[in-house]
């Protein structure tokens, strides 16, 4: 099969939307002449033009609070904030508009929108452009949010969230842009809400999102040299949660990693392993292990960077430690 | 667009309308029969009367959290409504949102807003849509000088008029942010002068003489309708009452008696029925009338709201996503 990268297989489903459905449209900085400052709409603007296209002003309030109402008239926006730190200059739009509408309303609005933006550390772009709070969306009802590990998985995510009714958190991975793999020409969805098994195993079940399921998998690999086979659970949707995969992998492999690029304070992390410290701990034979970023803000020094980010090393000590209750 | 006879009628049933409505809301709030908070419009009757009379049902409003008046203008019912503000589950948000969050999408109320300024994205971004789908709706986006110096109103107004949108700003200028006054808040006068700044029109008007606004916002609606974009409105007004009913000694900690009762004698619905009498359009007898039918619709409603039954528990976990 062909491969492309993350960047082109999320294009590709904006494109596909675009062409089939008059009511989708885009909005945000820089995504037309410019292509998205990660080139994901890249080429949009000359094929469905610049109504449709919309360059906005360096207003996150107002063009995502637009999309909110244009998706509540009729519309399907998908907007573009630039990194996810800039969410905070909205966080009203999102927080008490975007999710709330439909069941302040009592049902009475819909808001079917998608808001792209992006997260992850690793391009010395310090404190305010490299954060992965990601979590923040995870703690709020009426929103969903998707984080796409692959180009597979970010097409179909995305096919499928633009068709869904309610408002959608489309958290995407500055790491994985460039990152290729196989996807399919065709168009085809993934289900919301769905996790997958993205390699199977007995001993260790690790539970990791976004650029953490290819750090994790890729020390699978080497661990399984060594006859520890890790279970990696990527959940896709993190909320909905499909915590019925992760229960069912924990009890099948009795020890718990869980890896997520932001803070592990109140973190996706936390989140994860409280649900099955309250469901499923009489399968535990270990202590629950975490991995993500330090609680400090994302140091800009390039030693300190890599500090800060999660990889590989972090994953692979987490597993020996773990080891020692196999 | 000057107002015909039954135009001037029409005012003054939505004015006392609103009016009762709310009087209604301030005593049975005071006997502790509706929960929650309540902003009252009482005083400022005339702004969304004088504009609503402009749009059309599928016209689409954002209202705020002094909401009442803007909904029932719009057209909503009194029964629905005044179930909502019971908590009952035959309310217009099925007893989910209160008084702040009135909504009926079919005929145009995107919602009352407990956020200041928080209406202002979503009214350009209903003109975006319309303009979009090419009809010709218009949007009248309800705000207070208070959200005037909120960051949505720039960054709303500036991207309506960089896309010519059918919106229609209209600042009910009722000289207070919650307890600052406009002398503490802003170093202007008048809020219209803002529209300088987007290249659009700024106009300011009595907000408590009802042609006066019903035809300044006709003005703005029409040029909305045909793609000339949008305007900014400026009624200046009073309310009666203070922030909301919760507030200590109804707003006299940070506002003289002098100024109320000042304000209470340019009574937007005095006004009007001296007009009426005056033109010979209805007698005294008739207006007396007028207030006493509309008693006892309200009564109607707070009935239907009493006799209606709460959410049920398992309510809780409905509409939190659309399934």
């Amino acid at each position: 099969m062909r491969e492309i990268t993350y960047a082109q297989a999320i294009n590709e489903a904006l494109a596909y939307n675009l062409e089939k459905d008059p009511t989708v449209f885009l909005m945000g900085e820089d995504i037309g002449k410019y292509g998205g400052i990660f080139q994901v709409t890249a080429g949009l603007l000359d094929k469905f033009g610049p109504e449709r296209i919309i360059d906005t002003p360096i207003s996150e309030a107002a063009f995502t609070g637009a999309a909110v109402g244009a998706a509540m008239t009729g519309m399907r926006p998908i907007v573009e904030i630039m990194f996810i730190d800039f969410t905070t200059a909205c966080m009203d739009m999102i927080v008490n508009q975007m999710a709330k509408i439909h069941y302040m309303f009592g049902g009475r609005g819909r808001v079917p929108m998608v808001l792209r933006t992006n997260i992850g550390a690793g391009r010395g772009a310090a404190a305010q452009h490299s954060q992965s709070f990601h979590a923040f969306f995870m703690h709020i009802p009426g929103l969903i949010v998707v984080a796409p590990s692959s180009p597979y998985d970010a097409k179909g995510l995305m096919n499928t969230a633009i068709r869904d009714d309610n408002p959608v958190v489309f958290v995407e991975h500055k790491k994985l842009y460039a990152v290729k793999g196989e996807v399919p020409e065709e168009p085809y969805t993934l289900p919301l809400g769905k996790a997958e098994i993205k390699r199977e195993g007995k001993d260790i079940t690790l539970v990791a999102t976004h650029e953490m399921v290819n750090r994790s998998l890729r020390v699978a690999e080497e661990m399984a040299r060594e006859g520890v086979e890790v279970e990696v659970v990527d959940p896709r949707t993190l909320r909905p949660l499909d915590q019925e995969t992760i229960l069912e992998s924990v009890k099948k492999t009795g020890r718990l990693i869980v890896a997520d690029e932001g803070p592990v304070t109140c973190g996706v992390t936390a989140e994860i392993s409280a649900r099955v410290a309250e469901q499923a701990i009489e399968y535990l034979e270990a202590p629950i292990l975490r991995v993500g970023s330090p609680d400090t803000p994302v140091p800009f020094s390039p030693p300190l960077e890599k500090i800060y980010i999660p990889d590989e090393d972090d994953v692979r000590e987490s597993i020996r430690k773990m080891q020692a209750y196999l | 667009m000057s107002a015909g006879n039954q135009q001037l009628v029409d005012f003054h049933k939505t004015m006392v309308k609103i009016r009762l409505f709310e009087q209604k809301i301030q005593d049975l709030y005071a006997r502790g029969l509706v929960p929650g908070l309540a902003h009252l419009y009482v005083g400022e009757e005339a702004v969304a009367a004088g504009v609503c009379a402009n749009l059309r049902k599928e016209d689409y409003i954002t209202s705020t959290h002094r909401g009442h008046g803007h909904v029932l203008a719009k057209g909503a019912e009194m029964k629905y409504m005044m179930a909502e503000l019971f908590g009952k589950k035959t309310g217009y948000c099925k007893g989910k949102g209160g008084s702040m969050h009135i909504a009926d999408v079919q005929i145009g109320i995107l919602g009352a807003n407990g956020i200041a300024g928080g209406g202002i994205p979503l009214a350009v971004g209903a003109g975006l849509s319309a303009k979009m789908r090419k009809t010709d709706q218009v949007t009248a986006c309800f705000f207070g000088d208070g959200s005037s110096n909120n960051g949505t109103f720039h960054e709303g107004l500036n991207f309506a008029s960089v896309h010519r949108l059918p919106v229609v700003f209209v600042c009910e200028n009722n000289l207070y942010g919650i307890s600052v006054s406009q002398k503490q808040h802003q170093a202007i006068q008048d809020v219209s002068i803002r529209s300088v700044a987007y290249n659009i029109p700024g106009v300011t008007v009595d907000g408590n003489d009802v042609l006066a606004v019903y035809e300044a916002a006709g003005k703005a609606v029409q040029r909305a309708r045909v793609g000339e974009g949008p305007t900014l409105l400026e009624c200046k007004t009073y309310r009666w009452r203070g922030h909301h009913e919760g507030d200590p000694n109804q707003g006299k900690r940070y506002r003289t008696m002098e100024e109320i009762q000042e304000w209470m004698k340019k009574c937007p619905i005095a006004r009007l029925e001296e007009k009426l009498v005056k033109r010979e359009i209805l007698t005294k007898t008739k207006i007396k009338r007028i207030w006493e039918g509309m008693e006892k619709e309200i009564e109607e409603a707070v009935a239907f709201a009493n006799e209606s039954p709460f959410p049920e528990s398992r309510d809780i976990y409905e509409d939190v996503l659309v399934s």
